[in-house]
């Protein structure tokens, strides 16, 4: 039956979201931790979806699930500032701060709960299509 | 005399279950929506339902979960969408606002199907009590 796949999908689709939601949230939580060498500073992460097509080439064609292949590590220079008076400075007067763009994250944030609202959506509608099947010739 | 399903129930019963396909296949489009190199498919209807009503279909058995399924019935009724965007970047063809009214717009088709198949259910149940 494959309205009951829908659920299987969109529930795909809710997960891969709160993941990204969650790195985002991480991102934004840790966008002003300084510290004082390059290999200790915070970086960016960002989740990589993809599409799950082996699952969809076993099962039937028709649905698409999506999968979140991993997490990678943002790899833009960070920010460096002069600040030789800040406690956390390196021997050269140096503070590290992370690569996260407070705005892109900002964007992210509203992507991600605008297609999980979505998905929810997909499943609400799809769970009303059922109902009316069942409550077919009655 | 027998009562033949087929002929009572019409097109009503192919419609419904083309309906709940094409359903599947624009939620898998919405849910790719950020998916990176995702094509964005549609069910070609009028294909899906010829395929539907003949009910030919050739399928190879697969005994093993890595194997494809290789099926004559489904692969042209299967289309992938032209784009209104050359490029978005990423090589997503998925545009959300469309995919959703379509979605929405299926899931009414497929109530309304429903309604006709319920319709013909409702006169053989009266056929039959008579009252």
């Amino acid at each position: 039956m494959s309205l009951y796949n829908i659920f299987d999908v969109a529930g795909s689709g809710m997960s891969a979201q709160s993941v990204r939601l969650n790195v985002t949230a991480s991102n934004l939580a840790n966008a002003n931790n300084i510290s004082s060498s390059a290999h200790e500073t915070y970086r960016g992460r960002h989740p990589i979806f993809a599409a799950e097509l082996q699952k969809a080439a076993i099962n039937q064609e028709e649905s698409v699930p999506v999968q979140v292949l991993g997490i990678v590590e943002d790899q833009d220079p960070l920010q460096l500032e002069y600040n030789p008076n800040h406690p956390m400075a390196d021997e050269d007067g140096y503070i590290y701060k992370p690569n996260v763009n407070v705005m892109e994250e900002m964007a992210n944030m509203i992507s991600a709960s605008r297609s999980y609202q979505t998905n929810v959506q997909v499943a609400d509608a799809a769970k009303q299509m059922l109902t009316k099947t069942l409550q077919l010739g009655q | 005399m027998a009562i033949s399903f087929d002929k009572a129930l019409g097109v009503s019963q192919y419609t419904v279950g083309v309906r709940s396909q094409r359903a599947e296949m624009l939620a898998s489009n919405i849910v790719n929506a950020d998916t990176p190199h995702y094509k964005a498919r549609d069910l070609d209807f009028a294909q899906a339902m010829r395929s539907a009503q003949t009910n030919m279909s050739t399928s190879m058995t697969r005994t093993h979960e890595k194997h494809f399924k290789v099926s004559v019935e489904d692969v042209d009724s299967q289309k992938y969408r032209i784009p209104n965007q050359p490029d978005t970047g990423d090589g997503n063809t998925v545009d959300v606002q469309v995919e959703r009214n379509l979605y929405m717009q299926n899931s009414l088709e497929y109530q309304s199907s429903l309604q006709f198949l319920g319709g013909k259910f409702k006169g053989l149940n009266l056929a039959i009590k008579g009252a």
